[in-house]
Parts: structure tokens; sequence; C-alpha cells
């Protein structure tokens, strides 16, 4: 089963931000930066989900030329190979263009016979909070699509482990949380899958796979313009309050100043 | 027109987020592109321009009476055998089936939400502004990096999707009036139900809902120390008959599982208030606790993001002052 996975650079913060001189980004030049928290997961789940059915997994970004640095990241935890999208000013690309992009891609890549059976996206990027690429690029592909997704096991007529992304080439099960419990999805491959933080724990990289991110092939194509746009005006801040905190008291000596405020919001049981 | 898909509970009642995304539908008439004018169809009781409903699955009375209230004209009913279990593909298709080419389109910013208003701005061929917070003539405002920032924007064409970040308003209700009711007689297409739920496993430990629904969570972070390091805090939570919350940290040590996470990738919160254990206040942390009315931070750091957004604070270790706010509790029950 060959899976791609879908990750975004992201600025990682920590703390507060300011924006850049035109005020329709952010000032990243004292950040670092890392992939989006539900993207390592799905990494972590593409990697367990090709061992188990025997396969590769390639990670592919859009963004600038610095993000081949999280396609390394990939490959030093399993990925085998990496497709990067240059784009010097990614934050132009509406979502339904950066799913186009993919799609495109993802058929360029097939025509070229690298095929996918599985691809996996984030459910949600850290910084623009979209929650749309994974849905978009399903259409796109006229592949299903699942969101929410925390773990994938591999079953169905066959086995699931069919490569060549024909399609019945497989089928898997897909468990989320739902707002009744944990929901169970049944599958057929090819299929699209964003995946939500939690259910796997994105393992640290050994230093053979460091080795291994610094010689790996990445594949790389640049951009094209974004054709929607995207529709931001700006960004904003939000107004700092001045801190209004009152301080009941330093140690086991405030308790009761606490459980006053408790009890006066009324919520310790009776 | 404005259409809201309104999430309701198992007991058939109108959640909590689903009642802010519709009273933030009634008080922004803005947001319509023809200023709440015109609608696309006759719609004989309620004003024209008024906010609509979507209701998936049955519809109970308590339901139709809580829209009615928050000001809902109309209730568009979809039921069909189909639909019983969730399939995003399927149940998007039906809330396009009912919403007109022009106007808003809106859900909660839950997950729910979220993905259904994507399949329906992809199959209406209109763009989806997610975790909005505000609207006015300029354009839209919402969420991004967690909360620490926001992006002003605006969506062209003649039908907007939206999602509305949890918490950004206040329920509140409007004088009463009696919903139009309309069911319709629905085709759902085999292909969108590939995506259907087979299955679903209730477990205690899925069970988010007693901490997105808690008037009191206590939360912990790294503070706490070890897996074992909890007693105290649990205590609390059991004092409070409230729920727990942990930050993304403790999490991802595997002290406690992912279902008790607050932040911007676990649950969003809205108790009355909310005792901050031993958490600095990570953006994406703060981001799940906006909500809360008041928010407490023990401490040993009076620097710290969470101590200086605090309304109250305790300066110190959070074993000793949280054994501390249990004794004094169970003293003063006596």
């Amino acid at each position: 089963m060959n899976i791609l996975v879908c990750i975004k650079r992201v600025p990682d913060i920590a703390g507060s931000v300011t924006l850049d001189a035109a005020g329709t980004g952010i000032d990243e030049s004292g950040l670092g930066h890392t992939m989006s928290s539900h993207e390592e997961c799905a990494v972590e789940l593409a990697i367990q989900t090709a061992a188990q059915a025997g396969g590769t997994v390639t990670v592919l970004t859009l963004g600038p030329a610095e993000a081949v640095e999280q396609l390394r990241a990939a490959v030093a935890v399993g990925a085998d190979d990496g497709i990067l999208v240059e784009a010097a000013g990614p934050s132009a690309f509406a979502p339904e263009d950066i799913a186009q992009v993919i799609g495109d891609v993802i058929r360029d890549r097939a025509a070229a016979g690298q095929t996918f059976d599985l691809v996996l996206t984030g459910d949600d990027a850290a910084d623009t909070g979209d929650f749309q690429v994974g849905i978009r690029l399903a259409y796109d592909l006229e592949h299903p699509v699942l969101t929410n997704i925390q773990t994938i096991s591999v079953g169905g007529a066959d086995g699931g482990g069919g490569s060549g992304g024909e399609r019945g080439s497989g089928r898997i099960e897909a468990r989320g949380i739902g707002p009744a419990g944990t929901e169970i999805f049944s599958l057929d491959l090819p299929a699209v899958i964003a995946v939500h933080e939690g259910g796997v724990d994105p393992r640290y990289p050994s230093i053979t796979g460091r080795m291994k991110a610094k010689k790996a092939q990445v594949v790389e194509y640049d951009a094209p313009d974004p054709g929607t746009g995207s529709p931001r005006i700006r960004l904003e801040l939000p107004e700092v309050k001045a801190s209004s905190v009152t301080i009941l008291g330093e140690g086991p000596e405030a308790a009761p100043a606490l459980v006053d405020v408790l009890e006066e919001i009324g919520v310790i049981r009776p | 027109m404005t259409i809201v898909f309104v999430e309701t509970d198992p007991a058939g009642e109108v959640t909590l987020t689903s009642a802010e995304a519709i009273t933030f539908a009634r008080k922004n008439p803005q947001l319509l592109p023809d200023g709440g004018a015109a609608t696309s169809r006759e719609v004989s009781g309620p004003p024209s321009g008024s906010t609509e409903g979507v209701v998936i699955g049955p519809l109970s009375d308590a339901a139709v009476d809580a829209l009615g209230r928050l000001g809902v004209g109309v209730i568009h009913h979809l039921e069909h055998p189909d639909l019983a279990e969730y399939s995003a593909a399927a149940w998007a298709q039906a809330i396009v089936d009912v919403t007109p080419e022009s106007g808003t389109l809106l859900a909660s910013g839950t997950p729910r939400g979220m993905e259904l208003m994507a399949h329906a701005a992809v199959r209406t061929g209109a763009r989806m502004a997610a975790n909005v917070i505000a609207a006015d003539e300029e354009g839209l405002l919402r969420q991004v990096h967690g909360g620490t920032a926001f992006e002003r924007l605006r969506l062209d064409g003649d039908l907007q999707v939206l999602t509305i970040a949890g918490h950004a308003c206040t329920p509140e209700e409007t004088t009463p009036i009696t919903p139009e009711i309309i069911a319709y007689d629905l085709t759902v297409a085999e292909a969108d139900l590939a995506t259907r739920v087979q299955r679903t496993e209730v477990e205690a430990a899925d069970d988010a809902s007693g901490l997105t629904s808690a008037r009191a969570v206590v939360g912990a972070g790294r503070g706490v120390g070890s897996e074992d390091g909890f007693a105290e805090v649990l205590e609390l939570v059991d004092h409070l008959g409230g729920a727990l919350g942990v930050s993304r940290v403790v999490t991802g040590l595997g002290w406690r599982p992912h279902t008790e996470q607050v932040g911007q990738t676990g649950s969003r919160i809205s108790p009355d208030v909310y005792i901050a254990c031993g958490i600095s206040g990570a953006i994406q942390h703060m981001a799940g606790i906006e909500g809360a009315k008041t928010l407490v931070a023990i401490n040993t750091d009076e620097e710290s993001t969470m101590v200086q957004r605090a309304d109250y604070a305790i300066i110190g270790d959070l074993h000793e002052v949280v054994g501390a706010v249990n004794e004094e509790i169970v003293r003063r029950r006596g």
C-alpha cells in the first residue's frame, strides 16, 4: 500500500506573535517551524499502516524551499521520500488552490508511475485552521473522504494490501471520536483520510533515520500561481488586556480564599 | 437568508454550540449578501430574511420549542433511513438540497459542523471560512494561529459557508415564535454512503461530553509530575462534581487519554470556573479555555501566561495547594 501524507510547515508559536510589515501575515523571523500536530500523527499512522500492509510512505508539502526541513523530518521517522511543491508565498493560496495543486501533483506522479492508495492529511492546519484541504482534495481526486480519524487498520476483501491505486484494491477500517463515542468506518481504497491528533504517538527520529533523511529523494515542483487566491484582507491581533489577576496568596495557606471563591461561584458539591 | 445546521444531543435537545451559532446568525444580519431583504422562495410565516435551521434525524418537541425561542422561523427537517447513521457526504448533500443559491450557510465549529460545511462548500462551489468570531460590513473575522491572531477576510460569491468558533457568542433567546416545519422527500445517492458510520463504540474513556458540559473543570499540566501524580487533582474534580482537563504535554507523555485534552486540538470548554493546576498557558491550551467564565491559576511561576490571564491565582506547588483546598472543602462540609 502506497501512502501519501500531506504536511504543512507552520510557525512554532509558544507565546504572543507580531505581524509582518504588510499586516497580512505574522512575523516569522524569530520563530522556529514545525509541522502541524495532526500531521505528525498522520505521518505516524502512515508509517504504521505501510508497515502492516507492506508499502511506502511519501510526504508532500506546498511551501517555501525551507519546507524541505519538514519533509526530511518525516523521512527521519520512517517516511521513504518527499515531494516539495515550492511556493514562495504559500499564504496566497486558498484551500481550494492547495487542493487543486496537490491533486495535479498526484496525477503527475501517477503518470510517472508513482501511485497512492491512500492520501492522509491533517484535519486542520495549526496556522490557518481552514479544515478544508483534505475534503477538497478528495473531491478533486473523486475519492471518498473521512475526517477526525485517529487510527487505521488494514482489512478487506484482499487483506487491504493492494497497490497501484486502482479502485477496489483494498479496504481499511478507520476509527475516530464522534459525539457519542468512537465511530468506526470501513472504506474502499483509494481514499483520503484527514487525521486528528491523539490516536497514535509520533515517534522520535533515530540516528539512522536522521542519516537517511539527509540523503532522501525529494522530487521538486514549482507551484503555479494560485487560481482562486486567498480571501484574506489582513491579520489582526487581539487586544492586549492588562492583567487583572487577584493573587489569593502563596502556598497552602491560600486554600481557604480559593474555597471562598468556589463557594461564591457555587460549584462545590454539597 | 441564513441557514444554520442544528446539532441535537441524544436526548433531542439543541446543543449549546448550535444555540451559539443560531444566536450569531440572528444577531449578524449583515452576513447576508442581500442584507436580509429577500429570500429565494416563498415563506409564509416568519419575516423575510429570518434565520432558518436544518435538523437531520428525529426532531423533538423540545428542539422545536428551543429553536422557536432562539428565533428560528423555519425548520428544514431531514429524515431518511439512509441518514440514520452519520455519513458526512450524505448529510452534506441533504443540507445542500435545502440551501438556497444565495445567502449564508453556517454551523458551529464542532467536528461535525466543520466536516459538513466543508463538504457543502465543495458541493455548492462556495468558499468557506472556519472559526468565524465576528462579522461586519468589512467582512468576516476568524481565529487563526490557535486564536493568537485573527484573519479579516471577505468571501466572494452569492453563497458563503461558515463555521462559528465555539463560544464566539453567548446563546440569547428572543421573542418566541412558532417555527414552520418543512419536511422533505429525500433521495440519498449510494455513493454518498461510502463514508457511513458502521458502528459506534461507547466507552467511558470516549465520553468527552462531561468535559465540555461541566460547570467546573480542573486542568492539569506537566506540573503534576507523573502519571501517578493526579490524586489531589482528581479529588478536587470529585469535590466539584466537575471534569478533568489536561494539557497536550500530559497526553503527549501518555499520562492521560487524549479525550481529556483541552486546547486547539482537544476540547474547547466553557465552564463556570476553570482551575489550571501547573499549566503555564501555551497558546494552544489557552485557545481551548477562552469560554471559561472564571479562570483560576495555581502555579509556581507568577509571571506565567496562565497567572497573568487568570482572574484569581495562588502562587505555589499544585500538590500542596490542591491538597489544602481539598482539606478545606472537607473541613467546611463538617
